[in-house]
């Protein structure tokens, strides 16, 4: 029988790697045989992520928002396996504000790490995945792109453009063998979510049935799944992880 | 050793799978060919590999027959 959850021999690529979620994605995609190049913003960041890779992959230094560092990954990437199955857009930052006191600088960063850092590297992984009519693209947006969250209107314009962005490259590409699709995480705990205050977390709290945060491990199973063999017909969706806060 | 023409009609015939007989230089990949747009970029991308040259989009988009392929790789072919 097919093991339709085999990922041996693989390679991915997982932006913001050096902790919480994109951590735990390349630690669950190296359980599966997968060899991963994990992103960081600093090179200690980038060391850290070699040291728990070990023979696994590497750690490296990218600024997403910068298109020379982005095409620097992606050689690195080809030179060392000559190959990319695997695209897990992690990386995202917060800066929290209300409406009436964003700054531009504040709406524009969330927007260039958070969306445009899609744009740009699945531009870059395009024509290698096309020629080999095969690839997986895992966009990790957020439950707050759906419902909305005050405080956070950058951010979650940018989650709710990665599902629009998911849905339309789905479709310019399922006929070449390649799924693009959305992991939506809830309250999961990170060092992103240790930054809401008590308040924040109380409002979030009173509406999570399974009433606990959700672990990063938990977002990594369903990225192992939508790169899975297993998955190749769900294309453009969103897997909401969030222990029943937001069913849509 | 094969002649432009025939590496550029080999490629229109295994990119979009028709017979080497439709390959016509008047054949429109969209119109005659059966082509979408995303088999016009990978026709193109192809051409680049076989000829080792970056094609401009600017370019690319005026590559819409048999005999436009044609007449910009013979133009600008390193070979």
């Amino acid at each position: 029988m097919t093991d339709l959850m085999n990922l041996e021999g693989q390679v991915a690529l997982v932006t913001g790697a050096s902790r919480g979620i994109g951590k735990a994605i390349a630690q669950q995609l190296v359980a599966r045989g997968v060899k991963v190049v994990g992103t960081a913003t600093t090179e200690s960041g980038a060391q850290a992520i070699s040291d728990y890779l070990g023979v696994n992959g590497t750690g490296f230094a990218l600024n997403v928002t910068d298109e020379e560092s982005v095409a620097a990954v992606l050689k690195h990437v080809d030179d060392t396996y000559g190959q990319l199955d695997i695209l897990v857009n992690n990386a995202g930052i917060t800066r929290d504000n209300l409406l009436m006191r964003m700054k531009d600088d504040e709406w524009d960063s969330v927007m260039d790490t958070n969306l445009k850092s899609v744009y740009r590297l699945c531009k870059g992984v395009m024509r290698g995945m096309m020629k080999r009519r095969q690839g997986r693209i895992i966009n990790i947006s957020s439950v707050v792109g759906t419902t909305g969250n005050p405080g956070q209107t950058n951010y979650c314009a940018a989650k709710a453009g990665l599902a629009g962005f998911t849905k339309a490259l789905a479709k310019e590409i399922a006929a070449r063998g390649i799924t693009v699709n959305c992991v939506a995480p809830g309250f999961i705990d990170t060092d992103m979510t240790k930054a809401l205050t008590e308040d924040q977390k109380q409002a979030i709290f009173a509406n999570i049935p399974a009433a606990r945060l959700g672990q990063p491990d938990e977002i990594a199973a369903a990225v192992v799944f939508l790169a899975s063999p297993g998955a190749a017909y769900i294309t453009g969706e969103t897997i909401h992880v969030n222990g029943g806060m937001a069913m849509v | 050793m094969s002649t432009i023409e025939e590496r550029v009609k080999k490629i229109i015939v295994e990119q979009l799978g028709v017979k080497e007989e439709e390959v016509k230089p008047e054949a429109s990949f969209e119109n005659d060919l059966g082509a979408d747009s995303l088999d016009i970029v990978e026709l193109v991308m192809a051409l680049e590999e076989e000829f080792e040259t970056e094609i401009p989009d600017e370019e690319a988009e005026k590559i819409r027959t048999v005999e436009a392929a044609i007449e910009y790789v013979k133009n600008h072919s390193n070979d």
